[in-house]
């Protein structure tokens, strides 16, 4: 062996290639950058989300519920403010946050607010910013308010306005231009309004028992505690239904979906870099087929197979060291752009810094993907006859019986799932990726052979002499339609299913639109003693309202007779425990796991929360009976009737017949399931887990809501207004505005979607442009000779049209049809999201993805029509 | 220094079985100069091919300086052309990539021996001295064949093929590369086996083997 002469060669035969070598170089560059440029700009996100996670709860730890402090607590939080030994003192910050109508009289506008009255001293990490700059500090100092921006916006308002809420007026004094921790599209659905928590009674906002959170920050003297004290108080503060957080806690939180985002976002880069392997097999593919003759001639003069192959082998790793570095100046490039993709969608802001790991990683992985990729190909030299040199031999023949080659496809199977298991951090999950890209390579590759096979069998006779030859070169020794079919398969399916799913997700979103009568107005929190006096302005307005709707808070006693919790006591049983946090949540995870096999316990977040029910004796057209029947004639003296939906159901484990006993407000109220519903929860209605029938709840503690439709702004801002004045604790929610935010959040979600789909289309492009050229050396010369032979330029021309044209649309409908299928497994079981086909769009995309195939042979033919015929004999030796 | 005996070689094409060779023998001595004639299809390239180890026969045995080739892989059989053996083609087969010295350096390097001046040295020794920077396609194809003769002689091969050498030159270019190659070939006392349509140049071998269908139908030693 001779490793200076494989590395001499390597280095003169490259020179004339290295133009030609540069889609090699391009195909990993795109898939290295998008990898360098997400996996760096998760990396900055995590560092950014450690070092910013204090200022993100504002304080050491937090403790939070639905009711006010009881004695305990307050106690509690003495204790941990007092001084310590050290002699530093802490300290505590309460924030009582709650919905409620905001009013501008100047303006007349009037929009639903999150209302968070806040004591001195919060935050004590991090600075809230406001714009005039500096009053936040001046808050405490009472009747002044400080706004979201989003909200002078939506009530035509600027600072210096007065602002009522319930009761109390308020001097808009700022705009907060930044809260840690804050995520920007939030503020779009609840604007918030921060006012002095001495100004809250004013407000009268509060005696109504609305749904009210309160909040107390600590800053212990010693902050290193915080983890400490959370553990050990944690659970007997659940059971008073408080939950506390740390900064820890945050953390962890946030890491854990930043975890999940950059997992998403892998997978695009992970996306990007195959289509870069396929460009590299097919850069190789292509090169070593225009180098059969000098290999041909060095195995005659007596290079050994494994000298020739080392050298071309060098070549092509020095080429994807190149292409590696140049997707790693390019990935770093983009990481600075991405933060502007994500600006308003992220909780911190990211600095941008290298991320050398992420750099590494990128050009470590662009270069064994080099090396996988391109082994196939390069193993094909050794088969070369140096017979060849005395007869022209077209392909190196397959190396179907060579054990290196089927080595060399292990290792490629082995090294995607290995990279898909690593980019998306879990084995399952990646083996299936790896799984589903190769079951698409498979169907590409048989579909092309069902090509090959069918026009030879049925070859359609009849056509016109110049259809028929550019049919034919589908079949003919030498085709392309293998390498064609599956580079541009593979990559139109890639985008088409990525098409399918943003399709998908954001059709769920945007679904429920506010046209076709549909009601796009809510008033709820409506005391029952409020309730004709609503309906009656509603009426006045010449709005037509449904039936207010009653709403009882509840929670579960007993399942299926096992008690669920210790019986609430009065105290506790009297306040409202909302959705569950977080917090809750994991906690039910873990106790579902602890079960094991055994059988299914009722989940703890379904058993723990609370039920918003209601109660009436008809289905509403958004439900849908599954299973049971819904109940009729009057009412017996066994358990109440109740309608469960299917998902809580599940998720409680129990069916038609089994009994629940429902604890509401401290009173205990057996039902027993006779039907359980499926609900269309996209519509704009009111919807509820658990129906009861008339007659049980009708004297319990309720609130009531009713929906409404006026199609003018003008009327639903006066409406809204009208019943703010009257009645401060009634809230509104306009679905236009709600549309609006959600907009906009879709539509930054779609830009930073569509960007990192742009890698993609950037590297199945090179791919599709390498599969074409492999075939282009002979194009050129069939078509020289036809033209030698008297053909004109138009009808070569339309002989390349119709081979391009038949590659393409095999190609797209192939991948169409199976991205169609992914695009629905995706739906059903990751999104969870309900499934459409957009024929028309995808029609468009399968004429587009011809079009291109078109555009790119042809393109790279273009010498065939160019050319006198003579010219190119002369240099086709 | 090269024989071979019951040299037999069939292809199976369409169905078909086709013998191209078939059942061919001879011994050739040291610095013996051969020339293989017929018409096309008669075998010659065939027979070329097999006795350089450039493909298996069907039957029959290749012995080249002492070394059974069918008894060697594929990859010793590089080795021991990279040792013993040299080339020359009809259509040169220069590497498009390289320069004409680095074209003529090839052999040497793969044996790992110094290049350089060997390769120049032949070169010049062809008279293409000053053009050894040129590629291929700055060469006519005169020029290029005695790139192709310079690359075949630098290794001093014991035994030199050349398939058509004159084939795609005229005539006049074609006897200067044959007067050329007849030198190199007395002044190295290489073996010389060449395939050829061309008469006169088949004379001055000073052996002939006429093919025809694959069979030797005319054997001529010229004294």
């Amino acid at each position: 062996m001779n490793a200076s002469f494989v590395a001499k060669l390597a280095w003169r035969e490259s020179r004339a290639a290295r133009r030609r070598l540069l889609m090699l170089v391009m195909s990993v560059a795109a898939g290295v950058a998008a990898l360098v440029a997400i996996n760096g700009f998760t990396e900055n996100l995590r560092t950014s989300v450690g070092a910013q996670a204090k200022a993100l709860l504002g304080a050491d730890l937090s403790i939070g519920g639905r009711k006010p402090f009881p004695e305990r607590i307050e106690r509690l939080v003495d204790t941990l403010i007092a001084s310590d030994s050290a002699g530093g003192r802490g300290q505590a910050a309460r924030v009582t946050s709650f919905a409620g109508m905001a009013y501008v009289p100047r303006t007349e506008g009037v929009r639903l607010v999150q209302v968070k009255a806040v004591e001195a001293g919060y935050p004590f990490y991090g600075t809230i910013l406001t714009e005039p700059a500096g009053r936040w500090a001046t808050l405490a100092s009472g009747g002044k308010a400080v706004v979201d921006p989003t909200l002078l916006t939506a009530l035509n308002a600027r600072v210096g306005d007065t602002l009522s809420l319930g009761e109390g007026r308020f001097v808009i004094d700022a705009t907060v231009s930044n809260i840690p921790g804050d995520v920007g599209v939030a503020s779009s659905f609840g604007p918030r309004v921060f006012i002095a928590a001495a100004d809250l009674p004013a407000t009268k906002l509060l005696q109504f028992g609305s749904r009210v959170e309160y909040d107390l920050f600590v800053k212990l003297p010693d902050p290193s505690q915080a983890q400490t004290i959370a553990e050990s108080r944690r659970l007997s503060l659940r059971e008073d239904r408080f939950r506390i957080r740390t900064v820890e806690d945050d953390r962890e939180d946030l890491a854990d979906a930043l975890t999940r985002l950059g997992n998403y976002l892998g997978l695009v880069a992970l996306v990007a870099l195959l289509l870069g392997g396929l460009g590299v097999a097919s850069a190789t593919h292509l090169f070593i087929r225009r180098k059969l003759d000098t290999i041909a001639v060095l195995r005659c003069l007596g290079a050994t197979a494994r000298q020739v192959f080392l050298a071309y082998l060098v070549q092509a790793l020095a080429m994807g060291t190149l292409g590696s570095l140049v997707g790693a100046a390019l990935g770093l490039g983009i990481q600075r752009l991405l933060p502007l993709l994500f600006v308003d969608l992220l909780p911190v802001d990211v600095e941008i810094a290298v991320a050398p790991k992420a750099l590494l990683i990128g050009i470590g992985l662009g270069l064994w993907v080099t090396a996988v990729f391109a082994l196939l190909p390069l193993l094909g030299v050794r088969r070369v006859s140096p017979l060849a040199t005395l007869r022209r031999a077209s392909e190196p023949a397959p190396g179907r019986s060579d054990p290196l080659t089927w080595a060399a496809f292990g290792l490629l199977v082995i090294s995607i799932v290995g990279l898909s298991v690593v980019q998306v951090q879990d084995l399952r999950d990646g083996a299936i990726f790896a799984g589903g890209v190769g079951v698409v390579v498979l169907v590409l590759w048989l579909a092309s052979l069902g090509l090959i096979g069918g026009l030879r069998r049925w070859f359609p006779s009849r056509l016109p002499y110049l259809w028929r030859q550019g049919l034919a070169n589908l079949y003919r020794p030498a085709n392309q339609t293998g390498t064609v079919v599956l580079a541009l398969g593979f990559g139109a399916f890639l985008l088409a299913t990525l098409f399918l799913v943003q399709h998908n997700l954001l059709r769920e979103f945007r679904i429920g639109g506010s046209g076709g009568g549909r009601p796009n107005l809510m008033f709820f929190d409506i005391q029952r003693d409020q309730s004709a006096g609503v309906m009656a302005m509603l009426a006045e307005a010449g709005l037509q309202a449904d039936a207010p709707v009653p709403i009882v808070p509840m929670r579960i006693a007993s399942v299926k007779g096992q008690e669920v919790r210790p019986p609430a006591t009065a105290a506790d049983s009297a306040e409202m425990e909302g959705p569950p946090d977080g917090e809750e949540n994991r906690e039910g995870t873990e106790e579902n796991q602890e079960a094991g096999n055994q059988p299914r316990r009722p989940g703890g977040w379904a058993v723990r929360r609370e039920y918003r029910s209601t109660y009436r004796d008809s289905l509403t057209d958004s439900e849908k009976l599954v299973e049971g029947t819904w109940w009729t004639g009057p009412r017996g003296d066994g358990p109440a009737r109740i309608s469960l939906d299917q998902e809580v159901a599940l998720e409680l484990g129990v069916g038609i017949g089994d009994d629940i006993v429902w604890d509401v407000q401290g009173v205990r109220v057996p039902s027993r399931v006779t039907s359980i519903r499926q609900i269309d929860w996209g519509r704009f209605q009111t919807n509820f887990f658990v129906v009861f029938e008339s007659g049980v709840l009708d004297q319990a503690p309720q609130m009531l809501v009713t929906l409404t439709r006026a199609d003018s702004a003008a009327v639903r801002g006066q409406i809204q207004r009208r019943i703010a004045e009257r009645y401060p604790n009634v809230s509104a929610i306009d679905l236009s505005q709600i549309q609006q935010a959600i907009e906009s959040v879709l539509d930054k979600a779609t830009l930073a979607v569509r960007f990192l789909a742009l890698f993609s289309l950037a590297a199945g492009t090179i791919v599709l442009i390498g599969a074409v050229t492999t075939a282009r050396l002979q194009r050129l010369r069939e078509g020289v000779l036809l033209k030698t032979l008297g053909a004109t330029r138009r009808q070569v021309l339309r002989i390349l049209v119709a081979e391009y044209a038949a590659l393409g649309i095999l190609a797209a409908l192939v991948a169409i049809v199976l991205s169609a299928g992914a695009g629905w497994a995706l739906a059903k079981w990751v999104f969870e999201a309900r499934y459409d086909l957009p024929i028309g769009a995808l029609t468009g995309l399968t004429a587009l993805l011809v079009a291109l195939t078109l555009l790119v042979g042809l393109w790279s033919s273009a010498e065939v029509l160019k050319r006198p015929p003579l010219e190119i004999l002369r240099t086709d030796t | 220094m090269l024989q071979c005996e019951g040299l037999t070689q069939t292809y199976v094409s369409g169905g078909r079985r086709l013998t191209v060779l078939n059942n061919i023998t001879f011994a050739l001595e040291r610095g013996g100069f051969l020339a293989i004639v017929g018409p096309s299809g008669s075998g010659k390239t065939t027979l070329l091919g097999l006795l350089a180890g450039l493909d298996r026969p069907s039957a029959g045995r290749v012995v080249l300086d002492g070394a059974d080739l069918g008894a060697m892989t594929e990859d010793q059989r590089a080795e021991l052309r990279a040792a013993k053996v040299g080339f020359v083609f009809q259509s040169f087969h220069l590497i498009p990539t390289l320069t004409a010295r680095e074209n003529v350096q090839v052999p040497l390097e793969l044996r790992g021996e110094a290049a350089e001046e060997r390769a120049q040295d032949l070169l010049t020794r062809v008279g293409l001295g000053d053009r050894s920077h040129h590629y291929p396609t700055q060469l006519s194809g005169g020029e290029q064949q005695r790139v192709a003769l310079a690359r075949a002689f630098v290794s001093r091969p014991q035994l030199l093929f050349a398939d058509e050498p004159t084939g795609n030159l005229d005539a006049r270019t074609g006897s200067g590369i044959v007067e050329l190659m007849i030198g190199l070939n007395r002044d190295f006392g290489t073996t010389l086996v060449m395939v050829t349509h061309d008469r006169d140049l088949a004379a001055r071998a000073r052996r002939m083997l006429r093919l025809a269908d694959g069979q030797v139908v005319e054997d001529v030693t010229h004294p």
